[in-house]
């Protein structure tokens, strides 16, 4: 019952959201971009998001970290509602978003400083520059990195403040295919190291088998017509899912 | 200075030449570039002998050990060289570019003494403006001592409060409102147009003169650093935000810093500014500096002084743009293109 209750007070709750943006070329008509989005998150568990591009995964990701509000609808982490941002939610996102004018090192200790604990702390900085594999690199301006280099850096950023739930953006979405499967690997093991709970947003499908527990595909886009080609091309992708997960995920 | 030219070179576009010259080069100097120093320096001197009847003694005798001086080091130079590195390649560097001044002073001593085609006492040669640098060296040194105060106080406080004003004005929306029209309308106004003004109010000619180049720094770097802070990249913010960040640290440890380089080229160009608007206060209300100097020495016709303290002028001016550089390069290492490692 205990272990339950800890496990309840780490899980992403999330309840009837609504979220809708003034459409870009008329500013008075809205548009509905997540319409009554219900799921939860045990903690521990590796969750994937997937659905096609503009269908509000990262609108979502958003307005979990509490970077954005929602029109109605209820946010949870554990039994704390979500307001504004806060470190027990990490967010890491497609651009990696290193501060160009600090050195790695300083990079993976910003949020240490921005929380005022770097004195306390100060030693899990090269504990996580060994994790994500950089500790040679701590001097290094994030200009000289490739691209996963500085996709492990905003990985370490995020992770030590030790969040909650890890939310990633399309984190592998701009590498090359093979640093993309590396990467994957690498941010498996970070997990199953961690088990630190992670929501990640793709639309590469192969990605989200390889690496969730668990496949949400609730962000779609509505309305619905069961007759267009959007939808039947939605329906085979999930058909074939389906048949491709089998055994190694569940849907 | 002009500012598109600031801008492109802020901007680092600068072409990584010292790592490549050192490899292409071999490791010995040319007999050209060796020599090049000395045999201008002889050739000024050589003219200069012969039209030195219609110059005075004392003026061709310091001109004439000059000349000796530039031979000397430069043999000196081309010896020490041999044994040392840096010197070889910055000699690789620098030669051609003193050969030509060296030559530029020749020709301005026969286009000035040698044929007289320029009418005197407007412009006097070579060696009657170092004579008067040499004999007014004193009052010359004090000169500058008094512009660089002036200079120093001045930008200070311009920089201080364009830096303050700039922050307040590009992160707060409420300040922007009412800051943006005040900095849109008063700050194009050169500085020295409020002169009249700026005699009237100021209990001193010191204060008032400081006052008006704090005003010419600024609205550039108010106006730079406005526009760099409300410019800061919003995923930089949000980034800050999930780490925790508070307002504190979104506007010293993320706003200001993403802002430095949009700072940088305010501060260029406030310093350009804050230039002009000395030698202009100096010569009107001031009774000090370089700017006093030259329009004293006008007022005496003593040209050869107005080129002495021109000359001093521009060493002094391109010795503070220098410096400002280096602090630049120093503060942005991060930046690429402007690293030299």
């Amino acid at each position: 019952m205990v272990a339950f209750a800890e496990t309840d007070a780490s899980a992403l709750r999330i309840r009837e959201i609504r979220k809708s943006f003034p459409a870009p070329d008329d500013p008075v008509t809205k548009r509905l971009v997540l319409d009554g989005i219900s799921f939860s998150v045990a903690a521990g568990e590796l969750v994937c998001l997937i659905g096609p591009s503009g269908c509000g995964k990262s609108t979502l990701l958003r307005l979990i970290a509490g970077l954005d509000s929602t029109d109605s609808g209820e946010l949870f982490i554990g039994s704390q509602p979500i307001s504004e941002p806060g470190a027990e939610r990490g967010l890491v996102f497609q651009d990696p978003n290193l501060f160009p004018w600090l050195t790695v090192r300083r990079n993976i200790e910003a949020g240490l400083v921005a929380r005022r604990v770097l004195r306390e702390k100060r030693n899990e900085v090269n504990e996580f520059m060994r994790l994500v594999g950089l500790e040679a690199f701590g001097g290094a301006y994030p200009h000289h990195l490739s691209g996963g280099m500085a996709q492990r850096v905003a990985l370490a950023r995020a992770l030590i403040n030790h969040p909650k739930v890890l939310l990633l953006d399309e984190p592998l979405g701009a590498l090359d295919a093979f640093t993309r499967m590396r990467m994957q690997d690498e941010v498996l093991r970070l997990w199953e190291n961690r088990r630190t709970t992670m929501l990640l947003v793709t639309h590469d499908i192969d990605e989200a088998i390889h690496m969730s527990d668990r496949i949400i595909t609730d962000a779609l886009p509505r309305p619905r017509d069961r007759s267009s080609s959007d939808f039947l091309r939605l329906r085979s992708d999930i058909l074939e899912l389906l048949h491709f997960a089998g055994d190694s995920a569940t849907a | 200075m002009n500012r598109a030219a600031i801008q492109s070179t802020l901007a680092g576009t600068e072409p990584e030449r010292d790592a490549t010259e050192l490899t292409r080069h071999g490791s010995t100097l040319s007999w050209r570039v060796q020599w090049a120093v000395p045999l201008a320096a002889l050739f000024d001197l050589a003219i200069h002998l012969l039209f030195s009847k219609r110059a005075p003694a004392v003026e061709t005798h310091s001109y004439s050990l000059l000349m000796y001086e530039i031979i000397g080091v430069s043999i000196v130079l081309n010896i020490v060289q041999r044994f040392w590195m840096p010197l070889r390649s910055w000699m690789r560097h620098m030669c051609p570019i003193f050969t030509a001044a060296i030559l530029l002073f020749g020709v301005w001593d026969v286009v000035t003494l040698g044929f007289q085609m320029l009418p005197l006492p407007y412009f006097p040669g070579p060696a009657a403006v170092l004579r008067s640098l040499i004999s007014d060296r004193g009052l010359l040194l004090d000169s500058t001592l008094h512009s660089l105060a002036l200079l120093v106080s001045g930008y200070a406080v311009g920089l201080l409060v364009g830096l303050v004003s700039g922050i307040c004005i590009g992160w707060s929306g409420p300040i922007r409102y009412w800051g943006m029209p005040l900095l849109k309308v008063v700050g194009p106004i050169p500085a020295t147009a409020w002169i009249p003004l700026a005699m009237v109010i100021s209990p001193s000619a010191f204060v008032s003169s400081a006052g008006l180049i704090a005003l010419a720094v600024w609205f550039p770097v108010t106006m730079l650093t406005a526009s760099g802070i409300s410019n800061t990249r919003a995923s930089y913010l949000d980034v800050a935000r999930t780490l925790g960040a508070g307002r504190t640290y979104l506007i010293f440890r993320v706003a200001i810093p993403a802002a430095v380089p949009n700072i940088f080229i305010g501060l260029f160009m406030g310093l350009g500014a804050s230039f002009l608007t000395l030698v202009v206060a100096e010569s009107v209300g001031v009774k000090s500096g370089l700017g006093w100097y030259v329009s004293w020495a006008q007022g005496w016709a003593e040209y050869s002084k107005v080129y002495a303290a021109l000359i001093i002028m521009a060493a002094f001016f391109s010795t503070v743009m220098t410096l400002l550089f280096k602090v630049r390069d120093r503060v942005l290492v991060w930046q690429k293109g402007t690293i030299k490692w």
